[in-house]
């Protein structure tokens, strides 16, 4: 059975109509990457699956074969789905701790704690009582990889996780990842820049104008191909 | 389709007919002293006052954004500027009046600097404090009777006419013309380029700044204007009532709770919400008239579900559902297709 | 030493006062809203404990163990029932969806109570007081109440700081969305922050009722006084919150001392002249995002 499975989804902010019946499966332990130029739809499609916005029917969106695309974001993450928002967004009037905690208030238990995110990113240990706003960009990053972890998700939801970083930052935070699947957690990450994606996942699905246009493994997918399924041309 | 041209309207059928309408009223009004008792003709001159500052709390709530809940620091200082400019200076009445106005602006520009210090809600709060503080400082002053407060001298009332029946009628024209020149006014002025600015902020705060609208100047504008309007109606107010004590001429409850809740039962944001709100609340008084506090209960037990259920209140759901619009403040795009 | 004892009277109303701005301080933090009729609900509780002690014939401070949870509940409905349809970035329909609260809940005070002033009894400890030298007697009561509100304002604090709902507040009140991706249940969270509000409305109340007659009338009043403790204290910060109180309180009674009749506006005055040089409070918070 698939972890997750969206079938023939669809999504608009209003009027304007962002997803046009995306379908996709993910198993359990997998790593998949979501690619595609700006506007393609994939921080919608991460927005529709943890509830920010609404999917049409209710079966639209399954995980662990259970119906949550009617779901409140507050329900879907006691599930075991937990989003990387796009943007960091760290609460400003919180510390580093505090913002750690917050990812634990929907009390679900496992193997991460505040421990094992501060091995896992020493520099946060480093400034657990600063207020987030003071940190970088990447340190940033980092707390919300590690607030989202600690909510112990079965599916780690990232939303560009290396927009507006240095390179070697978007290294350090990448060299994450293998951590985090070790523990178990099934990640979809969606990422404008492909070879990044393509090096971290085991699959990719390519999104062109909100539907998908590719999928498959990254070894598998040629270089002319992505680029029709990624640009059109 | 092809759109072959369009035309800008600013007039419909509906305003033209509203227009005509209000003229009708106007004539009625004027012709009321020669066919109504005095009863109705006090009763008229309170609907004046109060459609006055109903449009004036409108312009700064619906429109500019200044939730106040303390327009009755100005009609205050209207009910005293008007006593100490004809008891204690001896100035004619009707001369007193604009100058009492004048004053009420220049006292309004000081308070504007403090209330201005404050944002959205706590502004409101803040305009409160200051019609407190006023409130205090008039129950301190002996020479106006203090707490207990003053009468307006007898001379004051005969400088207007010595024959009763010409001095209500000065009264009621007066008022009336007040009530009725301020929709104008307002009305006017929306559809001015500064009126055009303040409907812009209303709809986007954000995006009239990035047109270049000066936005702290127009609120200013309509701040002061709002204030000049609520002190004119402090000025009436002593010539109706005679006497004035602070507790009243400050009143939170006469000058701001029931003209909140004329706007927003009649509809924010509109010049004709105002003067269905002061319909509806002359109508809901006189029903509620022997129930005592139970008709504040029920008004503002009703505001809160306008609120809440019909935001734009009744003039809201009368325009939402017939397209009417009496006073036309906007413009529209009609195409003429072919 | 009449001046001494006249600062630490003031200094100990000052303690109400600030207990007073806490409850609208913390509906603010969390939801940005400013709920006018905080005044009518301080009054609303002191009327609450008049038809405990009425009904089981308890003295006041044992009729905080009904009134408190009582209006713990009331705040709970009263955000779930009708302010969470209010919330959004228009400032209006919370403003004045409170200022009708404020005129329906006088005025029903009014029906059920009448105009008449009354007061909580409590007669040993209204009495009873502590001298210290010839002029200077410190009252067990104003000290009582100052302490209670310490106490209560430094369990506010702990609450805001060292517990998940506290934390789950502040995320709330930065970034309500976010939150939600997190589990936090905004509704609720609001709903819990307007019980607690209450609550503390409540205490605030009852021990008003101790010290002072009241009647149906004086709730405005009272929310003004709250209002421009959160101002001079600085917005964000309750240990301001209680200094900004003990300013007021002692503003008051310096002017009550020249002139009974001054109170009031000595404090009114204080507070716009906090509004004219230091528009952001006495003592902000170094970090406001």
């Amino acid at each position: 059975m698939n972890l997750l499975q969206t079938e023939d989804l669809v999504a608009s902010y209003g009027d304007f109509q962002a997803l046009f019946g995306v379908s996709l499966a993910i198993e359990q332990g997998e790593t998949v990457a979501i690619i595609g130029a700006n506007g393609a739809g994939k921080s919608t499609l991460l927005r529709t699956i943890c509830g920010l916005l609404r999917s049409r029917h209710p079966t639209d969106v399954r995980f662990d074969g259970k119906p949550i695309g009617s779901l409140e974001p507050e329900q879907i993450i006691a599930l075991g789905i937990a989003m990387v928002p796009e943007g960091r967004r760290p609460f400003p009037s919180l510390n580093v701790e505090d913002n750690l905690r917050m990812g634990a208030y929907c009390g679900r238990i496992g193997p991460w704690t505040l421990e094992r995110i501060y091995t896992l990113f020493p520099n946060l240990a480093e400034r657990r009582l600063a207020m987030s706003p003071t940190l970088s960009g990447g340190q940033q990053q980092m707390l919300a990889i590690g607030r989202a972890l600690m909510a112990n998700p079965k599916l780690l939801l990232c939303d560009e996780l290396s927009l507006g970083l240095a390179p070697i930052v978007i290294r350090d935070i990448y060299a994450a990842m293998p951590g985090i699947r070790d523990e178990g957690t099934t990640i979809l990450i969606v990422e404008q820049d492909i070879q990044r994606a393509l090096r971290a996942a085991n699959r990719v699905y390519c999104m062109q104008k909100g539907r998908v246009t590719l999928q498959g493994r990254p070894s598998a997918l040629s270089r002319d191909q992505i680029k029709l399924a990624y640009f059109g041309v | 389709m092809i759109i072959g041209s369009y035309r800008v309207e600013r007039s419909t059928r509906a305003s033209r007919a509203g227009f005509a309408a209000m003229l009708a009223v106007i004539v009625a009004l004027i012709s009321v002293p020669a066919w109504a008792g005095r009863a109705e003709m006090r009763l008229l001159i309170e609907v004046s006052y109060y459609l006055a500052l109903a449009q004036a709390w409108n312009l700064l709530a619906g429109y500019a954004g200044l939730v106040s809940v303390g327009q009755q620091a100005f009609v205050g200082l209207g009910c005293y500027g008007f006593i100490i400019a004809t008891a204690f200076l001896q100035i004619p009445p009707l001369v007193a009046i604009p100058l009492t106005v004048v004053a009420v602006g220049l006292i309004a520009i000081p308070t504007a600097f403090l209330a201005f210090r404050l944002r959205g809600a706590h502004f409101a709060i803040g305009t409160w404090v200051l019609a407190e503080v006023l409130r205090l400082i008039f129950t301190l002053v002996q020479a106006f009777g203090a707490g207990t407060g003053m009468s307006l001298p007898i001379h004051v009332v005969l400088d207007i006419s010595e024959n009763r029946v010409i001095r209500e009628l000065i009264l009621y024209y007066v008022s009336v013309a007040i009530g009725i020149a301020t929709v104008l006014l307002v009305f006017l002025w929306l559809r001015s380029r500064e009126g055009l600015a303040l409907t812009a902020i209303r709809d986007s705060e954000a995006a009239s700044g990035s047109v270049g609208i000066n936005q702290q100047r127009t609120k200013l504008t309509v701040y002061l204007i709002a204030a000049l309007i609520a002190g004119l109606v402090g000025a009436l107010v002593v010539l109706e009532k005679l006497r004035i004590t602070p507790d009243a001429a400050f009143s939170v409850t006469d000058w701001s709770a029931n003209v909140i809740f004329i706007v927003i039962i009649g509809g924010i944001g509109s010049v004709e919400g105002p003067i269905v709100g002061t319909l509806v609340f002359f109508v809901l008084r006189s029903l509620l008239a022997d129930y005592g506090a139970w008709y504040l209960i029920t008004l503002g037990a009703i505001a809160i579900i306008v609120m809440l259920k019909a935001p734009r209140g009744v003039w809201g759901l009368i325009g939402s559902r017939y397209d009417v619009h009496l006073f036309p403040v906007q413009r529209r795009v009609r195409l003429n297709l072919d | 030493m009449y001046w001494i004892n006249t600062i630490i009277q003031g200094a100990l109303v000052g303690g109400l006062y600030a207990l007073f701005a806490t409850g609208l301080s913390l509906m603010f933090g969390v939801m940005r809203i400013i709920n006018l009729a905080h005044g009518d609900f301080i009054v609303l509780s002191a009327y609450l404990a008049v038809v405990v002690i009425n009904c089981i014939g308890v003295n006041p401070l044992v009729a905080l163990a009904v009134v408190v949870p009582l209006m713990f509940g009331v705040g709970y409905l009263l955000q779930r029932g009708l302010l969470n349809f209010t919330m959004g970035s228009d400032i209006l329909p919370p403003l004045l969806v409170t200022f009708g609260l404020s005129v329906v809940i006088q005025n029903v005070l009014l029906e059920l109570f009448s105009a008449d002033s009354r007061r909580l009894q409590l007669p040993w400890l209204e009495t009873a007081s502590v001298r210290i030298g010839d002029q200077l007697a410190i009252g067990l009561m104003p000290t009582s109440v100052f302490v209670v509100a310490v106490i209560v304002i430094g369990g506010i604090e702990f609450m805001l700081y060292r517990t998940d709902l506290g934390r789950a507040f502040r995320a709330t009140s930065d970034d309500p969305d976010t939150a939600r991706l997190y589990g936090v249940n905004n509704r609720n969270i609001y709903a819990l922050a307007t019980a607690i509000a209450l609550a503390v409305v409540s205490i605030a109340g009852v021990l008003f009722g101790i010290r002072t007659i009241f009647d149906p009338t004086i709730g405005p009043a009272r929310l003004l006084y709250a209002f421009e403790v959160v101002i001079i204290g600085g917005l964000g910060s309750l240990w301001g919150t209680l200094a900004g109180g003990i300013i007021l309180g002692v503003a008051q009674a310096i002017g009550a001392a020249f002139d009974p009749s001054w109170d009031t506006l000595a404090g009114h005055v204080v507070f716009l002249v906090v509004l004219l040089f230091r528009p952001r409070g006495l003592f902000p918070k170094t970090f406001d995002p």
